[in-house]
């Protein structure tokens, strides 16, 4: 394990480090204080660890690696992620996972406004809860969350499932319930055990998903475009 | 387009720390607001006393600005100068007197704040050059709002840097973009409140002191500001006990809040709050949309 | 016998000005359907425009350059603010962001081959980059859009400049719009969307909401990709002082600005033809927010929204443009409206010229479409091929005209080559009226 300290090392220099790291390889990041950027646009399967709070689109458009953030993140968390793994222990601000293709992202806190907004792909599981306006326009992939859900969650959906275990303060437009199958259900379990959550069991969780009613515009639903 | 940073302490030993933890937060905010800068701070004043912030203070002009004031209050005030800014303290039944002279000065005096607790500073440049000009960090005080801009439709001025104040002991910043503020204007302009600038956060601001002074409470005022004004908007509002936040229903411009026994903190973003005392102990949590967030302390 | 006579006791038939036949088509329309219209291209009314404009040739006071002996340089670099690696454009005439989905590959091919030949650059749309489409460009700009459809950093690296798009001139403050026509499976699979389902993009960014949250959006990108490619932020063209200063406090190297002349895949008639500027009336804005943020030159400045000759090309450059970026004219080049085609219009309700349901995916020219049948039938060769020639004539014609004006290179062409020809066109660029001294707002005559 190798340590970059933020109060003597320019974000320059940490990215480029972290971007041209061989596979393998494991990295501390010391008083990282908020920085935006964090640990953006990896490409190998290395491990980072980002001791403190990250700014905004920490672990952005990850591919393969695996990244740890030691506080709470800024706005767009792992946005646009395509493949590995983000994990935030602390809060993650709006935006979490925004447009990400694919990896898991797991936020141990709660997550904010338009959470897994425009995901393509991604898996998410949240432990705490999430703010309004989740899942918005989400195209596929999966929602995981432990808590409550905010208000218009999965307005304009395509087919990301949503699953929550909690509360949901309302369905946005064209969201609605569904029945849990044996399969979502096991996407769930496995979801969670990925994520190290050991206290939540799938048979718990409701299932949200698009009611396919905008897909073909339709003079009814003009108020809804 | 802005950075927004608000302290708001439980612990009255902090006090003497305001402005020190507010100048360091307000300097975070930096990249997102490098055009202006300007704060206010609450530190209570002396019963039945009042007091006004005025800008646009100079060699110059001081002296005959200062013997007026003082000839107007008879005699029984205070002067503090601060960069170019003065805080006038006068008794409350001086209050018209002294806002009328204010007024007429003119010779690039303007007025800024008038309350029993408010002081209000504010300029053009980087955050950091705009808190040293004030020694920020010496004041003391109960809270403290501050704001970095970068300009969208309006100019860069020092009357077009936040906070706005139009009412007594009340303040105002905003991060976002209103919608509909012209009209708004407008309609405010008819039931007698006046504008310094063409900036949308002023008419956010005279609204909210409308509808106080129509007698309504704090987070009666910010809810029906909800129906009222469109657009996008963060706003941190500073009474003379207290401050409120409030984010619009798409709620698009960030906002964090930290809580600990000891103070409330308020932020466009976390990294400001990195070296507030105990943060990595803090609640810290986003508020949400449409819901009025209210500290205040016992009067 | 008696003759017939035209009988005058009634006048003839008039239409209403205001009530004319389109407008009454329209409300037909909107009665029968319940829909509002949908279609692409850009405003179709008359507004002000380069046409408005006339170059002051030399004679006497100043003296022209040989027309074709003496050099006259048409080169441009875009992103010299803070990318390490700036663009280099042989013509100032780039091709403006399309996606592959509201136009065929073989459409996206051709623009590259075309852009290619002349050594000028090609963007992506929304819907993210094709193998071909990089393969074909020599200089591929890659848009970054609300929608991120297809977005990965794959690609982003592999582009020559990233374009971050805010809005753009048919639509400002308006988002993407693709039918379920178009949605074919490669596109479906490209955006990650189910095959054939209406799509309607976002008008606003996932995750990041005005100039503040821009500028560590830019940060991000940069750090993405190494500081080496220039950051592009698109604006339609509506508040173009102020968005312009903002683009650039945002961090951008270049500023691309789309009057609402400029087209679309697919949009509502009504954004279309009344929402924006017009791009003769935006560029002076922008180019004095430039200049008073002391930028003019430095952040570079791409106009677009119909540009058609090299007279245009040749004004907006004179105007303060460093670049110039065409859509509608380069379809129109590789075949779309093609005369060739008038019985398949027919069948399409329209004509040569007119036809504008880009949306519906029938396009007989095999442009916007994504039918397999109807875009084999654009050959990406000859198509680009017509679109090289197309740019060297836009290119031909602006350095004659600056040669007329004793230019040795497009970027010296200045306003005061200018004139008005009309008062409204005066008072929105503060070129003189032609013969005078003086434009609207400027005292005395």
């Amino acid at each position: 394990m190798q340590t970059i300290d933020l109060n003597t090392t320019t974000l320059r220099e940490l990215n480029s480090r972290l971007q041209t790291e061989n596979a393998g390889a494991s990295w501390q990041v010391a008083n990282p204080n908020g920085r935006h950027a964090l640990a953006v646009g990896l490409t190998q399967p290395i491990e980072v660890t980002i001791e403190g709070h990250a700014g905004y689109y920490a672990a952005g458009m990850n591919q393969q690696a695996s990244v740890v953030i030691n506080g709470n993140a800024g706005q767009g968390v792992a946005e646009n992620m395509m493949s590995g793994r983000v994990h935030v222990k602390g809060n993650a601000s709006s935006s979490a996972g925004a447009t990400a293709h694919g990896g898991l992202l797991v936020i141990e806190g709660d997550a904010g406004a338009r959470c897994g907004i425009s995901m393509k792909g991604v898996d998410i599981v949240v432990r705490g809860s999430i703010g309004h306006m989740s899942a918005f326009m989400a195209q596929s992939g999966n929602l995981v969350v432990c808590g409550d859900a905010g208000e218009a969650l999965g307005d304009s959906l395509y087919e990301t499932r949503i699953f929550v275990r909690g509360k949901v303060r309302g369905l946005g437009a064209d969201c609605e319930e569904k029945d849990m199958t044996p399969e979502d259900r096991a996407i769930v379990t496995s979801l969670l055990e990925k994520a190290g959550v050991t206290d939540c069991k799938a048979e718990d969780f409701r299932l949200y998903g698009s009611a396919r009613t905008l897909y073909h515009f339709n003079v009814d639903n003009a108020s809804a475009y | 387009m802005c950075g927004i940073v608000g302290l708001f302490l439980k612990n009255r030993a902090l006090e003497p720390e305001l402005g020190r933890l507010t100048s360091q937060m307000l300097k975070t905010m930096t990249e997102r607001g490098p055009d202006s800068a300007g704060f206010a701070v609450y530190n209570g004043a002396g019963k039945g006393q009042r007091k006004m912030t005025v800008r646009g203070l100079s060699d110059g002009n001081i002296g005959s600005f200062e013997a007026g004031f003082l000839e107007i209050i008879g005699g029984s005030g205070e002067v503090h100068k601060r960069h170019d800014h003065v805080i006038l303290i006068y008794a409350a039944e001086h209050e018209p007197a002294v806002r009328a002279y204010v007024d007429m000065f003119d010779d690039g005096v303007a007025f800024a704040s008038s309350g029993e607790s408010i002081e209000l500073y504010k300029g053009v440049g980087l955050p950091e050059q705009v808190a040293a000009h004030f020694a920020l960090e010496k004041m003391s005080g109960t809270h403290a709002i501050g704001h970095t801009r970068m300009a969208t439709e309006s100019a860069v001025t020092v009357a077009g840097a936040h906070p706005f104040s139009t009412g007594p002991d009340q303040c105002l910043v905003h991060n976002g973009s209103l919608s509909n503020h012209n009209s708004l204007r407008r309609q405010l302009v008819r039931e007698g409140l006046r504008f310094e600038t063409e900036n949308d956060s002023e008419v956010a601001a005279g609204y909210l002191s409308w509808r106080l002074s129509k007698g309504e409470k704090l987070d009666q005022a910010l809810k029906a500001s909800l129906n009222d004004l469109d657009g996008f908007y963060t706003f941190v509002v500073g009474t003379r006990d207290g401050f409120a936040v409030l984010r619009d229903p798409v709620a698009c411009k960030p906002a964090v809040m930290a809580e600990t026994d000891d103070y409330v903190a308020f932020a466009s973003e976390y990294r400001s709050f990195a070296g507030l005392p105990g943060i990595a102990s803090a609640e810290v949590f986003e508020p949400e949309p449409q819901r009025v967030y209210h500290w205040e302390h016992a009067a | 016998m008696t003759e017939k006579h035209h009988d005058y006791t009634k006048t003839t038939p008039r239409f209403s000005a205001t009530f004319d036949p389109f407008t009454v088509s329209q409300i037909q329309r909107a009665a029968a359907t319940g829909i509002y219209d949908i279609r692409g291209g850009g405003t179709k009314r008359k507004l002000p425009h380069f046409d408005d404009l006339l170059f002051l040739g030399a004679s006497m006071s100043r003296y022209p350059l040989e027309g074709y002996r003496e050099r006259c340089g048409t080169d441009v670099v875009l992103g010299t603010r803070f990318a390490k690696k700036p663009i280099h454009l042989k013509t100032p005439v780039t091709i403006a962001g399309m996606s592959f989905g509201a136009l065929s590959a073989q459409a996206k091919e051709a623009l590259g081959r075309g852009a290619s030949a002349v050594g000028t650059s090609t963007t992506t749309g929304d819907g993210g980059m094709t193998p071909e489409e990089r393969g074909h460009s020599s200089t591929l700009i890659y848009q970054y859009l609300p929608s991120r459809y297809g977005m990965n950093p794959d690609d982003l690296r592999k582009a020559d400049a990233i374009e971050i798009v805010v809005g753009q001139g048919a639509k400002p403050g308006g988002g993407g719009m693709l039918l379920g026509q178009k949605i074919s499976p490669r596109v479906a699979q490209m955006r990650d969307l189910p095959e054939g389902i209406d799509q309607r993009s976002a008008c606003r960014h996932p995750d990041w909401t005005g100039p503040d949250d821009l500028e560590i959006k830019i940060e991000e990108l940069r750090e993405i990709t190494n500081w080496e490619k220039p950051i592009y932020v698109k604006v339609g063209a509506s508040r173009p002082y102020y968005d312009v200063s903002l683009a650039v406090k945002s961090g951008a190297d270049v500023v691309v600005l789309d009057g609402m002349q400029g087209g679309t895949a697919a949009t509502q008639e009504v954004f279309i033809e009344h929402v924006g500027l017009p791009i003769l009336a935006a560029i002076r804005p922008a180019v004095q927010a430039l200049q008073d943020l002391g930028l003019h030159r430095k952040v570079q400045l791409i106009v677009s929204g119909g540009i058609r000759t090299g007279a245009d090309v040749a004004k907006a450059l004179a105007l303060g443009a460093d670049a110039v970026a065409i859509g509608t004219a380069a379809l129109v080049a590789l075949g779309d409206q093609s005369p060739d085609l008038a019985e398949e219009y027919a069948k399409l309700g329209t004509v040569p010229g007119a036809y504008d349901d880009w949306q519906d995916g029938r396009d007989p020219a095999g442009i916007t479409t994504q039918d397999p049948t109807l875009s084999a039938r654009l050959d990406p060769i000859l198509g680009g091929r017509r679109l090289a020639n197309y740019l060297s004539v836009l290119t031909m014609e602006a350095q004659t005209i600056a040669r007329a004006c004793g230019k040795s290179h497009l970027h010296n062409l200045e306003p005061e080559d200018l004139v008005a020809l009309t008062i409204e066109a005066a008072a929105m660029t503060r070129l003189p009226l032609a013969g005078t001294d003086w434009y609207p707002g400027k005292a005395g005559f």
